[in-house]
């Protein structure tokens, strides 16, 4: 593989000094606003709440492995998926997809930091303190003995059983003031990509010469504005409602169930689109450099990308066909959640293009990208079998459905995901990471992925609703709930591999030099890592892979634009 | 089953095609150090694979929303009997308005002839937080949400008891909101509706245990919660008790009825499903034997 | 073939200058979106509750227009917009005479709706608590006063740094920024005051 050389710049940054105190390292960790430190310290949060939530989602498969089970008790059990959920969707999700933005954007467009740097710091800090509030309610109220008062009102926290009067006490409330926090910090961090995106390309940057990530991140971003705001208005309700005597869901006195409903799902569906869209960006850089070939269709995936994010606001109550709305109301949200479909479609089938007629290197990321598109594949299928509202009348809230939507967030999201963290670890960090556990990583998952998630929709089918502490025997329910457990440890297995390879190889890993891929945006132009400044001279291009260009002057991009 | 075949060829097409050209066009270690041709896209073929979704859509869409129309926007027919759903935590209420009827927790219903249907409408609310009732065997789930009125229809055409359960997360006991619908031949509803109607039994035919039973019942908390028709008990807080022995099971399905179950769940509801909003009633041993005798008349 | 990459940066062909919007202006244009989200939220939550009150107050036997705050509030836009113009051609003491025009408008109109609103507690007893209706309108007219507080504090700043003579055209465009927010809470008061005062009664 050729590679390119990077400008050595004379970097005087402290980063380089070797030596110092390890309080004038905290201090500098703590206070920075550079768009890489903020970016790891979201990516490292967001891992370790990985492991967390991972042991809260053992716990509820060791408590369902057996019928009658006395493992945790209902309390306890309802409060851990309420956790699991809440963490994974807004500690876990969003910070590690910010962190990813947040680091990458500025190299991929030739910028030198985000546009408003204190404000980036602000959004990590909040987002951080939240799910710090959101774990200090295992211990707040009568401590930990009795699980204190974590939520337990489930991640969608249904009125009116989040009223006061259901709800006595704190933990509908630690639920809504951490997740609240951290919307303000994904707003904030929302509104920084998309003013770095538009205002601070380099020169020659066109919109239409943008890596597909940072398309992606542009439309995620302002996905993030009109998705995450109806939450905070809906928990702004639900605190006036619970603290100062309103009735906006108080059904008691007129108010209405079902607007919670609506406005939570109003947030709730584009979410899983705005967590979804960084994956298919990972997947959009991965894709090319290890199958050697430009992108297949690019005007149609920037296309298909803007779609789906405006469709994405259209569907939202296809999580609510058994609340009763009607006939015709059922029917237009089946309509667009099945039109969604067809530009989701068309990413797949240009990914697929993409690997027709390459040379595809089966490296760490190229291996969890093909699990990704087989397994995205496979969870949009489903999506369609549950658009199809009799479908849903049956399957919705049963196992099918929790299946279905762990196998976007685990085996599209997390998948994609890995495949990120094998391919910029090098960037980030100047070492390559060993390829033998990271195929260890890769096999252990996807084999634990598949036992779970695969088995996963049987219960669902045969009658298993979500959300319940037990169940009893005879209802043919058991065995897969053993076989959803066992899979559970494999995918423990396969990230322990992951976390240690991901320590091991910062201190043993191989040099790998500014581009090991031999790939063909900015950010391979510079050191592995980047210095403090990103770039010696700030670059000017001519077409979407000025590394291409570079290295293969007799057939540039820049000649099919 | 279209849905189900349609995806599953998608799947089979989309997944095969992907797995050809990963093989096909893997990177063999005696390749060439060239770069393969760089192919940015086609105009026809990315047309096609806009279209031909568009068209999968669209007939996908047709067929599902005849089957809404057909489910839902039919009118209620004049065969149907009716019956009151109302969600609690977590326990079931169900009265039959035509019929005179109040029970919880298992419901019966009547078979009903493909030829001459009499199905069971249901109209559902909830007295405090959101539910969802499921019985799989018999149709799709329904929610039952509080200041709101849902309907549904059942249809069964063999008898049986079908199990299904709460289905939309409602507090701690929410596992144990168990479904029990008994579909019976039309002469055994009627029987069963007859039975159900008249008021609890007064005469225990010399059954000292439980006519005491029935006076520490009716000084007791109890009256607070539970209704027995016919006597001073008219609480509608918990389940109906008229006919408490009628029933297979107690607790919302989810423990059987019989004698020692029932003492030990009047004593601490709590030592069985945690978190159920029924208190321990503090009763001593004496009194316990004494209702649980009373409880276990009441046919 | 390998090029060295001292060849970074790429010589470009590109000849027309390389303009991009400023930065402030596409910030406050992400929060405009972000908050109308919001806003839209309390005001769906409004018109679905309109006529659900079991009891208590209705808007039409409680409600008056409020005119003169309105006229007020509308006001101060244009008089920050004149402000925006006077700093940018450098004109200081007009600037601040329009930025203290602003500021005192805003207040007027925040003083009218807290006449209103003591009215409507102490003579109409109608509170948040009371039935739907208080609900929501409380919510979402104190939702937009808020907004109102927040940005007369940024412009009484502002108006801080002008009375000492520290605002000069180099900040012109970000008295527009803040300018933007002010026009987006007048905005906002203009579909507040049709849903509340006008459809709803």
């Amino acid at each position: 593989m050729s590679t390119t050389h990077a400008v050595e710049g004379i970097d005087e940054t402290l980063a380089t000094q070797q030596g110092r105190p390890p309080m004038n390292v905290v201090y500098e960790w703590l206070t920075t606003v550079d768009h890489k430190k903020i970016g790891l310290m979201y990516i490292a949060y967001a891992l370790v709440f990985l492991l967390i939530g991972g042991v809260e989602a053992m716990l509820i498969r060791i408590q369902l492995a057996i019928p009658n089970n006395h493992f945790v008790s209902p309390q306890v059990f309802n409060q851990l998926f309420t956790m699991h959920g809440t963490t994974m969707v807004f500690f876990v999700g969003m910070p590690v997809l910010f962190g990813f933005g947040n680091y990458l954007v500025p190299l991929m467009i030739g910028a030198r930091d985000m546009a408003f740097p204190r404000l980036n710091a602000f959004s990590f800090w909040v987002s951080a303190f939240a799910g710090l509030l959101l774990y200090f309610s295992y211990v707040g109220a009568s401590g930990l003995y009795a699980a204190g008062s974590a939520p337990d009102v489930g991640w969608f926290a249904y009125a009116p059983l989040t009223a006061k009067v259901f709800s006595p006490g704190h933990s509908t409330d630690y639920w809504t003031l951490a997740v609240f926090l951290s919307g303000i910090g994904s707003i904030g961090t929302a509104l920084n990509i998309v003013t770095t995106i538009v205002c601070m390309r380099c020169r020659g940057m066109k919109m239409s010469r943008m890596p597909l990530l940072v398309w992606l991140y542009l439309v995620m971003a302002s996905l993030v504005f009109v998705t995450v705001s109806p939450l905070t208005a809906a928990q702004i309700m639900l605190t006036l409602d619970r603290y100062i005597g309103s009735h906006f869901f108080d059904t008691q006195a007129g108010g209405s169930a079902v607007l919670w409903m609506h406005f939570f799902w109003i947030f709730g569906h584009p979410e899983v689109y705005v967590l979804v869209l960084p994956a298919f960006a990972f997947v959009n850089e991965i894709v090319p450099v290890f199958s050697r070939k430009a992108i297949f269709g690019y005007p149609a995936m920037v296309a298909a990308s803007v779609g789906i994010g405006f469709i994405s606001l259209s569907v939202w109550a296809h999580h609510m066909f058994t609340v009763g709305m009607g006939a015709a109301a059922n029917t237009f949200f089946v309509f667009s959640t099945m039109v969604i479909s067809v530009p989701t479609g068309i990413k797949i089938f240009n990914w697929l293009a993409t690997i027709w007629g390459g040379k595809v290197i089966f490296a760490t990321p190229m291996l969890f990208c093909v699990a990704f598109l087989f397994q995205f594949l496979v969870a949009g299928l489903t999506g369609i079998m549950l658009s199809a509202a009799p479908f849903d009348w049956q399957l919705g809230n049963s196992y099918f459905v929790v299946a279905h939507f762990h196998y976007v967030l685990v085996g599209a999201i997390v998948t994609a995901l890995f495949g990120a963290l094998y391919y910029w670890y090098p960037k980030i960090t100047g070492r390559v990471m060993s390829e033998t556990l990271g195929k260890w990583h890769f096999w252990l998952f996807v084999i634990g992925f598949h036992l779970t998630f695969d088995f996963m929709h049987v219960p669902g089918m045969l009658g298993m609703p979500r959300r319940i502490y037990t169940y009893e025997a005879g209802r043919g329910w058991e065995g897969w709930n053993l076989i959803v457990g066992v899979g559970a440890v494999f995918q423990a297995a396969g990230i322990l591999c992951f976390v240690y390879n991901l320590i091991e190889s910062y201190f043993k890993g191989k040099e790998a030099g500014h581009d090991p891929w031999d790939a063909w945006t900015l950010e391979w132009s510079t050191t592995s890592p980047p210095p403090d400044y990103n770039f010696a001279v700030l670059p000017t291009v001519n077409s979407r892979r000025p590394l291409w260009d570079l290295k293969h002057p007799e057939d540039p991009d820049s000649d099919y634009e | 089953m279209l849905v189900l075949s349609v995806t599953l060829a998608i799947f089979l097409i989309v997944g095969g095609l992907l797995l050809y050209a990963l093989i096909r066009y893997r990177h063999r270690p005696g390749d060439a150090d060239r770069e393969p041709a760089q192919i940015y896209g086609s105009n026809q073929i990315e047309l096609s694979w806009t279209v031909i979704p568009i068209l999968i859509v669209v007939m996908l869409f047709l067929a599902t929303t005849r089957i809404i129309l057909r489910t839902q926007a039919i009118p209620k027919p004049q065969t149907a009997m009716d019956v009151t759903v109302i969600g609690h935590q977590f326990w079931w209420e169900y009265r039959y308005p035509n019929l005179g009827v109040v029970t919880a927790n298992e419901l019966h219903i009547p078979v009903s002839d493909p030829a001459h249907p009499t199905p069971t409408y249901l109209t559902m609310s909830s007295a405090d937080v959101a539910h969802s009732f499921w019985v799989p065997r018999l149709a799709g789930k329904t929610d039952v949400i509080p200041n709101r009125v849902n309907t549904m229809w059942l249809d069964p055409q063999q008898a049986g008891l079908y199990l299904g359960q709460c289905a939309q997360y409602c507090g701690t006991q929410h596992a144990k909101m168990l479904l029990r619908i008994y579909a019976q031949s039309p002469a055994d509803f009627a029987a069963w509706a007859n039975q159900q109607k008249l008021p609890a039994q007064q005469d225990f035919a010399g059954n000292t245990a439980a006519v005491e039973g029935q006076a520490v019942f009716m000084r007791s908390a109890c009256i607070n919660c539970h209704a027995i028709s016919g006597t001073a008990a008219t609480g509608r807080f918990g389940p109906d008790l008229t006919h408490l022995a009628s029933r297979d099971t107690i607790a919302s399905g989810a423990i059987q009825n019989n004698p020692e179950n029932l003492r030990a769940w009047i004593d601490n509801p709590s030592s069985m499903k945690p978190g159920c909003l029924m208190p321990p009633m503090h009763l001593n041993d004496h009194d316990l034997d004494a209702i649980t005798a009373y409880l276990t008349q009441l046919r | 073939m390998m090029r060295d990459a001292a060849a970074i940066p790429i010589e470009s062909t590109l000849e027309t200058p390389w303009t991009l919007p400023y930065r402030g202006t596409v910030g406050m244009a992400c929060l405009i979106v972000a908050e109308s989200a919001i806003f839209i939220i309390f005001v769906v939550a409004y018109i679905f509750y309109i006529g659900k009150s079991l009891s208590g107050p209705t808007p039409a036997q409680v409600l008056e227009l409020p005119i003169f705050g309105t006229v007020c509030l509308l006001s101060s836009s244009i008089t920050v917009h004149f402000a925006v113009a006077a700093v940018r051609k450098g004109m200081l003491s007009a600037c601040t005479g329009w930025l203290a025009g602003t500021v005192l408008l805003g207040s007027i109109f925040l003083a009218t709706t807290a006449r209103e609103w003591y009215h409507l507690i102490h003579d109409e007893g109608l509170t948040i608590q009371t039935n739907l209706f208080g609900t929501t309108y409380y919510s979402l007219v104190g939702l937009h006063a808020t907004h109102v507080v927040v940005g007369l504090l940024m412009l009484a700043l502002v108006l801080a740094f002008s009375l000492f003579g520290l605002v000069n055209e180099t900040h012109s465009e970000k008295l527009e920024t803040l300018s933007l927010y002010w026009h987006f809470v007048d905005a906002v008061w203009v579909v507040v005051f049709t849903v509340v005062y006008v459809l709803g009664r």
